[in-house]
């Protein structure tokens, strides 16, 4: 069981758990506004962008190659920058804060 | 070669030098093929512009048969993204839960209608038919209306004699005018009402204005439907195993349709303008010409895709652009991949095996590459599935 705090653009903080899954699964089964997940997680539209903060990088781990490209051409990309499709939810996450970025 | 095999005619071009050439009615086009590339291209807006003369972004260039500005799509930022916002939450609808079981509904029924014939063609009588329908519910209008753009047939804007057909786009123009009138007079919960009381900079959208995302909503959404519906079928013709895995794991379909749109990439191409003297790929490029984002090309970039040339049904890491790039990715993605979740799943359901007896392939001719997009038919018979 993971904790995972999602802050959204317009401030709006929403906590879930899960167990399993990808993080942006579990924030589009509650209507997270700003993770919209459109390809389903395969990595190809980047609709769901988050910025990881900083104390949770370590948490994370970092992006791959494939993924960095794909943020590397987004306006809101900064060092943080992750695809939430790309987090697999597992206890190691728990507790972590992730701010929408779009 | 396998019937539902389409080959990647870019390799080596792409590999070389990872420009290709093709002439388009005296405007030629510098067609960038490697997927970084494509990517950075069709992300540079200022350099590769959209907001072109109407038409001449679009590969076979439609310069010579129309004038209205396809809104949001031959705008750049920051514009393009004030019109976005506003047609943006309506064609998001397609996730809603009532749309998606008024689409399964639809498509169902046309299943059942296909597995109780002896032959059915795949375009008119099947894929013409589901991207029309299906269309209805986009709109937000009768589903009556389905058929009167089932009787203009497959090409609103081409035809098979000639690469651009100005008789036949205009009947789609004269038909949006008379719709945009219509709404005018008597408003209701459709596209065209939703866009006549929609503002841009304090004032209504204009008749112009609501035409352009008409004309884009129409022309954007039929070719590319038929393609990827009648190339799913003549896959899974080829490939009964992945009907059978979808009643097993119903849950890779997403991952599938996916992997379909890579592979089938049923827009080859989408052109800009150059703004300013520069370079593509390392290939210098002069102001006002014409680049093309070769979006099939891409998807086979052995460099980002491992086994390119298959269909790997459940692909996970695809960060494809059959969807197009960056700001102008398509309008109708979610509408297109509604259509084609749920067909996947009615056809896992109901059907065993789909023979195909007899075909002709749908070839581009673009300069120095032929490519197979889809078919100019298919006859065809769907077997039940006995439960």
């Amino acid at each position: 069981m993971a904790k995972i705090t999602f802050i959204t653009k317009e401030g709006e903080t929403i906590e879930l758990e899960g167990t399993s899954g990808s993080v942006m699964e579990l924030a589009v089964e509650h209507n997270v506004k700003g993770i919209d997940g459109d390809c389903g997680g395969v990595c190809s539209c980047a609709t769901c962008h988050v910025h990881v903060r900083s104390e949770d990088v370590s948490k994370t781990g970092s992006a791959s190659e494939i993924e960095t490209d794909m943020l590397e051409l987004d306006d809101f990309a900064n060092e943080y920058s992750r695809l939430s499709c790309q987090l697999q939810i597992s206890d190691a996450l728990d507790g972590v804060v992730l701010t929408i970025a779009n | 070669m396998q019937k539902s095999e389409l080959p990647d005619p870019f390799e080596e071009i792409r590999l070389k030098s990872g420009v290709g050439e093709m002439n388009d009615q005296d405007d030629p086009v510098k067609m960038v093929l490697r997927h970084k590339d494509v990517r950075k291209t069709a992300h540079n807006y200022k350099t590769f512009t959209s907001a072109a003369v109407p038409g001449r972004i679009v590969v076979p260039s439609e310069v010579n048969i129309r004038k209205t500005r396809q809104i949001p799509f031959e705008l750049d930022p920051p514009i393009h993204g004030v019109y976005r916002a506003i047609v943006e939450p309506w064609f998001k609808r397609p996730l809603q839960a009532d749309y998606a079981e008024k689409l399964t509904a639809q498509i169902n029924a046309l299943v059942e209608e296909t597995l109780e014939k002896d032959k059915v063609e795949v375009i008119e009588e099947f894929a013409l038919i589901l991207q029309s329908r299906a269309l209805t519910l986009l709109l937000n209008i009768p589903y009556e209306e389905a058929s009167t753009w089932i009787s203009w047939g497959t090409h609103v804007f081409r035809s098979e004699d000639t690469a651009l057909d100005g008789d036949k786009a205009n009947i789609l123009y004269d038909y949006i005018d008379k719709q945009i009138e219509k709404a005018i007079k008597n408003p209701g919960e459709d596209l065209y009402s939703m866009l006549l009381a929609s503002e841009f900079d304090g004032k209504k959208l204009t008749g112009e204005e609501v035409k352009g995302v008409m004309v884009l909503t129409f022309a954007g959404g039929r070719d590319t439907i038929i393609n990827v519906v009648t190339n799913a079928i003549t896959y899974l013709s080829e490939h009964q195993e992945s009907l059978e895995r979808f009643r097993k794991e119903p849950e890779i379909i997403g991952k599938a349709v996916e992997e379909m749109i890579r592979y089938f990439s049923p827009l080859t191409q989408m052109g800009r303008v150059v703004t300013e003297d520069t370079f593509v790929c390392e290939h210098a490029v002069k102001a006002d010409t014409r680049v093309s984002l070769c979006w099939a090309s891409a998807n086979r970039d052995a460099a980002v895709f491992e086994n390119p040339n298959e269909i790997v049904i459940d692909r996970k890491i695809n960060p494809h652009v059959g969807f197009g790039f960056s700001h102008h990715n398509c309008l109708g993605a979610s509408h297109a991949r509604q259509i084609m979740k749920v067909l996947l799943s009615a056809l896992a359901e109901n059907v065993a095996s789909i023979e195909v007896f007899d075909f002709k392939e749908n070839i581009e001719d673009l300069g120095e590459f032929k490519r197979k997009v889809g078919y100019d038919y298919i006859n065809a018979k769907f077997n039940r599935l006995t439960k």
